[in-house]
């Protein structure tokens, strides 16, 4: 499952990205790991960015990234 | 001695500098790049130190320009103390790039910022056990409010003085994945979560980023925006330009009517325009633009703006670089150094250029809205976002796009402080003063003189194949040409070269419309041409520049055009 198909205000455990080194390098700048804990708070309309909770701060991202964030429950 | 400020963007690690540097500090430049760095003197306990404010970064090992420069500096330079500023309120983030400062060895003093905000979360942090535990002094701090500064800086004289002492071993970690781990660790370890105590911050993002809500919020902060930046710009214009009318007519007086009566009229029309014209509204833009910053706006407006700036092949981070060009795009195209691609930061930079500066905004307000009423104005606005949005589109489809899209920290709502703000403001400001106000006093000059030797019928000559198509008096090309230096200038000379203010007597509807979209599309002034040849070197700066005279000729025609469909 990735992190896109999870339902609002649900948490997740980050398991793995999907993507290349770059984009696993840029998430750990920003300080998403696998084994945080993540929810979705809101998403912008029109297929917009999604708002999403993970490790008791606020990250905006694009769709395209959160496709390729892999989660579990 | 040196000390270097460095923590993670929106820790106040900017705020902390301006709480000591006020207004003395100085912008200075890294060899061969572009980032820049500011740095001030400080007196601490009556020895001057020098204080660096590095870029903020969250990692030394990062992907965007700033970053990178951040862990070249603290490598390269001698720094005698690395004082990392650290949010309290998101400590663990914080640490991680604590653990690799570590692995410098370098004098490393941990400040904790933000305390008040932390307890506000319900977070309490045992500092001496993490000084203990990291073997750096941890000092709590609350910047914006001056609190624990002075304790800071007498501490970091201090310990810069000592030699480095060994610290324990397996702190020092390579991987970020184990510093991850390790500073989350650390965080279980010496602090406590309590219960959040929930404000009315936490609710403001339930209107402010609302599918429906947060659009109409998001006019509505611009419009009052760009409202009182024009009310109290245009308020403090008519006074400064009658001072400065007066004060040349008594500084020439004695000049008589030759070459340096010219050449010096020329010059002081240079500097009372950057004074009286674009100073006005550029010193309230910036100030406003610092407040939206500092409250933590500008991450919401690229959050809700990121799906409509993907149509134009950029993501919401781009959004910055427009806005700030409706001020003077020389801070626009700056700040497209925060994009982390360099086709991102072309693209934005080529788009922001299109944007109407106040300076244009000069002639659409001096010629379109007073012959052609508020309407025709109105009207080019929008043109001019058509224009940009189908530039955008076109040039994403020959950039194909390589990034998934955007990854952006949205910081939680915080209040401003004046001193931060204007602190900013300045530092602005100081980029159009520097870059930008030379070129204008030298352009004025260079002007008279041509004026003063007859040479304007050659130039006028040299645009003819433009002003002919756009169906424009010939006498066009001059004003046309030296835009170039200033935009605004183009309005002044307009005025000289058809040897009449009244233009609504000299041109027809249609020919002010087309010479003002012409104004507004082509060629960016001289100031932003040279930062985006800082910014993306000399080819992507040709590359712009012939690519806005391109649009700015089929933008026209087009709008010459339409208007003859409409009988005008």
């Amino acid at each position: 499952m990735t992190l896109i198909n999870v339902a609002d205000n649900h948490w997740v455990t980050i398991t793995g990205y999907a993507g290349g080194k770059g984009l696993e390098g840029k998430l750990r700048q920003h300080g998403v790991f696998p084994g945080d804990r993540a929810r979705i708070v809101r998403r912008a309309p029109l297929g917009g960015p999604l708002l999403v909770e993970v490790d008791g701060r606020e990250i905006v991202l694009g769709r395209g990234i959160a496709e390729k964030i892999l989660v579990e429950p | 001695m040196r000390f270097a400020l460095i923590g993670r963007p929106n820790c106040g690690k900017s705020t902390l500098f301006n709480q000591v540097a006020g207004y003395k500090a100085e912008t200075g430049n890294f060899h061969g790049t572009t980032v820049s760095f500011t740095e001030s003197k400080v007196r601490v306990a009556g020895e001057v130190v020098q204080v660096v404010d590095l870029p903020g970064t969250y990692t030394l090992e990062g992907a965007n320009p700033a970053e990178a420069e951040a862990g070249r500096y603290l490598s390269s330079q001698d720094v005698d103390l690395i004082i990392n500023v650290a949010d309290a309120s998101h400590l663990a983030q914080s640490l991680e790039l604590t653990l690799e400062l570590l692995d410098l060895n370098r004098p490393v003093l941990l400040a904790l910022n933000m305390v008040d905000e932390a307890s506000r979360m319900g977070i309490t942090i045992d500092g001496d056990g993490l000084a203990r535990e990291l073997g750096v002094p941890v000092l709590p701090l609350v910047a914006s409010k001056g609190r624990g500064v002075r304790g800071l800086f007498l501490k970091s004289l201090e310990v810069a003085r000592q030699a480095l002492q060994a610290r324990p071993a397996p702190d020092v970690v390579l991987d970020a994945q184990a510093r991850h781990s390790r500073a989350a660790q650390l965080v279980k370890q010496y602090s406590r979560r309590g219960p959040r105590i929930f404000t009315l911050r936490d609710q403001l993002d339930s209107v402010l980023l609302h599918p429906l809500w947060g659009y109409a919020g998001l006019l509505l902060i611009l419009l009052v925006f760009f409202q009182g930046v024009y009310g109290l710009g245009s308020a403090l214009e008519a006074p400064l330009l009658d001072f400065f009318d007066d004060l040349n007519a008594t500084l020439l007086a004695p000049l008589g009517t030759g070459f340096f009566y010219q050449l010096a009229h020329g010059v002081l029309q240079g500097i009372s325009a950057g004074v009286a014209i674009v100073l006005p509204y550029l010193l309230p833009f910036l100030l406003g633009l610092g407040i939206m910053e500092d409250v933590g706006y500008l991450p919401r407006v690229a959050f809700l703006m990121d799906a409509l700036m993907h149509r134009i092949g950029l993501h919401g981070k781009a959004i910055v670089p427009f806005i700030l060009g409706y001020g003077c795009n020389v801070p626009a195209v700056m700040s497209t150094r925060t994009l982390e691609e360099p086709r991102d930061r072309f693209l934005a930079a080529a788009l922001a250029t299109l944007v109407p500066c106040a300076a244009r905004l000069a002639v659409v307000f001096g010629l379109v809205a007073f012959y052609l009423g508020p309407v025709a104005a109105l009207g080019l606005y929008i043109f001019n976002l058509l224009v940009i949005a189908l530039t955008g589109r076109l040039l994403s489809r020959m950039l194909p796009e390589d990034t998934p899209g955007i990854i952006l920290e949205m910081p939680p709502y915080r209040i401003p402080t004046l001193n931060a703000v204007f602190a900013k403001a300045w530092f602005r400001m100081r980029e159009f003063v520097v870059e930008a106000w030379p070129m204008l006093i030298v352009g004025s000059g260079v002007l008279a003189a041509l004026t003063y030797f007859r040479l304007e019928g050659w130039i006028n000559a040299l645009a003819l194949p433009v002003t002919w198509v756009l169906g424009l008096p010939p006498e066009t090309g001059l004003p046309l040409i030296f835009g170039v230096l200033r935009k605004e200038l183009s309005l002044i000379m307009l005025g000289q070269a058809l040897g009449s203010m009244d233009f609504g007597a000299v041109m027809s509807a249609n020919q002010m419309f087309t010479f003002a979209v012409f104004v507004v599309f082509y060629v960016p002034c001289l100031a932003t041409l040279m930062v985006l040849r800082r910014e993306l070197g000399a080819k992507g700066m040709l590359i712009i520049a012939g690519l806005t005279v391109v649009i700015a000729m089929t933008a026209a025609l087009a709008a010459r055009f339409l208007l003859l469909l409409f009988g005008l």
